[in-house]
């Protein structure tokens, strides 16, 4: 019996998550296009209503159309996931790939710094970064990524120190190849898979930490809205109008399962063939 | 043993300095000061200030004087809140943010130990899959979520405890809970895993074999072996709690170090806010420490060094 997660067969469990991921961003970049509404346009006639034909999700204290603002901060919550998950690549992949090819004394270093970051409260230090500079969004894709980057290095520097070991590395090496060269063409290309399963896995992480963020008031700001910002909102009526809470809440949450999920059942597929 | 420990030690003390020292100038190169307040101050006024607080003297002059505070336990005075240190405020929000924590690990411990093995000692089975199903789905629901939706339930509809506020013991049900639900999913997961391969072990089947009860072989044979990777995730667990605790006490309403560290950080209070990072590393840095202690103890290897 394999000990990693064999619950639900991954053949029914895996479409689901993708399909459920798809919707997800289908409705968010064509969503707001089915509403009458806009984002900030407010129906005088219909404040803190619950769901209805008219407003779908229900409106805020001030008459906003849920359905829509939803769906713009899914937009903004999956935009900052995806640059902040960019710049995670652009740092964790050649940190990994260079400390794991390296070996000995530069590896040594290399991660040991990783492993000091790690036991950091890194989300309370993006914090502190989103505070002195400004609440810049750039600078929060930017810090998130930056603070997400360190799965990412260890993960591509034990398959680097994998794929090193290959016959077609030394091969190379002999022929006289650059280390540039050796990791771009023929590390990098072996070590793609189990890359991108981790970058599905590392998303929620982002996503979760930017509505954390935003919870807070630290984040992304009014007028501008993310699922944070519109759980935060929802958190003020409660106890008058919880679907101003509930709506968001849903999305962020199928959301992260269906990430969770699908990088779960794709590295239980890259462990099978590892196993083989 | 002596000298893996020092070597974690050492590690450990050197991660802290480096944090010291990266938050301490990130600081001072930040753009805006604490006294750029709606009224402007006249100038006479803001240097007094500012040489009162050493602000006036050079960068490295400046951190010299924190480092030196700091190692005897002083985090300094606060940038925004009259008639009050770092010190005091951290000290009124510790025993709040530590119950809170504690509290919270020692549940997600349990309760994810007995789910997991639960769901370990019948892999596949309906059980297992709806126990674990559930752990995903938990795993997925962020705090910011969950614990609004935990006040509505249990508060607001049922009028079981309170919604927020402190003071009694009733006041840390709903916050404990929504701090430890995602951990409770993410040790069941551990737990279950090892609880599936302890079952295949020689020294499992031995048991067995021995005709000891199912109790016994469960706690003393299986669970054992099972917990090992926990002790892995405990470290970086913790910073997940630390971080966790500033949204649940926002949530709550709870006064712990969290809620200082997020008015510090909308008011700009520079000192309040290294301090709050500055304890929280250590806390956590601690904890991991500690780990590597409870590592060592159960696995020979490490102690051999």
């Amino acid at each position: 019996m394999n000990p990693q997660l064999p619950h639900l067969k991954s053949s029914t469990i895996l479409p689901i998550a993708a399909g459920t991921l798809c919707l997800v961003i289908l409705l968010a970049v064509i969503g707001p296009a089915f509403s009458e509404w806009g984002a900030e346009d407010m129906d005088w006639n219909a404040m803190e209503t619950p769901p209805s034909l008219q407003h779908w999700f229900g409106t805020d204290v001030v008459g906003r159309d849920l359905f829509v603002r939803t769906m713009h901060g899914a937009r903004v919550s999956l935009t900052v996931a995806l640059i902040a998950i960019s710049v995670a690549v652009l740092i964790g992949v050649p940190w990994g790939l260079v400390a794991g090819y390296m070996g000995g004394r530069t590896d040594q270093l290399m991660m040991r710094i990783v492993d000091g970051l790690y036991a950091l409260p890194v989300v309370l230090i993006v914090i502190l970064l989103v505070v002195l500079f400004g609440r810049n969004q750039y600078l929060l894709f930017a810090a998130l990524g930056a603070l997400f980057w360190l799965d990412l290095a260890r993960i591509v520097r034990g398959q680097t120190l994998q794929v090193r070991q290959s016959a077609f590395i030394e091969a190379a090496r002999g022929l006289g190849a650059s280390i540039p060269y050796i990791l771009a063409k023929h590390v990098l290309p072996n070590i793609l898979g189990p890359t991108l399963v981790y970058v599905t896995l590392a998303i929620p992480g982002i996503i979760l930490a930017e509505s954390f963020i935003s919870f807070l008031g630290l984040g992304i700001q009014e007028p501008d809205t993310s699922w944070g910002v519109l759980v935060a909102d929802g958190v003020q009526t409660l106890e008058t109008s919880p679907w101003l809470i509930l709506f968001p809440g849903i999305f962020l949450a199928v959301t992260v399962w269906s990430c969770n999920t699908l990088g779960d059942r794709l590295r239980d597929r890259l462990d099978r063939r590892h196993q083989v | 043993m002596t000298r893996y420990l020092l070597k974690r030690l050492t590690f450990s003390l050197i991660t802290l300095f480096a944090v010291i020292t990266v938050v301490f100038f990130l600081l001072r190169i930040a753009p805006g000061g604490p006294f750029d307040g709606e009224r402007q101050l006249p100038p006479e006024i803001e240097a007094n200030l500012k040489a009162a607080y050493n602000l006036d003297e050079p960068l490295y002059r400046q951190f010299a004087l924190y480092l030196g505070r700091l190692v005897t336990g002083d985090l300094g005075p606060s940038f925004r809140q009259k008639d009050f240190d770092v010190n005091e405020l951290v000290s009124r929000g510790l025993p709040v943010s530590t119950a809170l924590g504690i509290s919270a690990l020692l549940l997600a411990v349990l309760a994810g130990m007995a789910v997991g093995t639960l769901a370990g000692l019948h892999p596949g089975k309906p059980l297992d899959v709806w126990l674990m199903s559930l752990s995903n789905l938990n795993l997925a629901i962020p705090t910011i979520v969950a614990g609004p939706v935990l006040i509505l339930i249990f508060a607001v509809f049922l009028r079981w405890v309170p919604a927020g506020g402190s003071g009694t013991f009733t006041h840390f049900v709903l916050p404990v809970i929504a701090l430890a639900l995602p951990y409770v999913a993410a040790v069941a997961r551990l737990i279950r895993g090892g609880i599936v391969s302890a079952g295949s072990e020689p020294h499992v089947t031995t048991a067995r074999a021995k005709g000891l009860s199912p109790g016994r072989i469960v706690g003393f044979h299986m669970l054992p072996t099972a917990s090992i990777p926990l002790i892995s995730f405990l470290g970086p667990a913790a910073a997940g709690l630390l971080t966790g605790s500033v949204v649940v006490e926002q949530i709550f309403d709870l006064p712990g170090i969290g809620r200082y560290f997020v008015q510090g950080a909308l008011a700009r209070d520079y000192t309040l806010v290294m301090g709050v990072v500055v304890v929280y590393s250590t806390a956590i840095l601690l904890f991991n420490f500690l780990a590597d202690v409870a590592y060592g103890l159960v696995d020979p290897r490490i102690r051999a060094l």
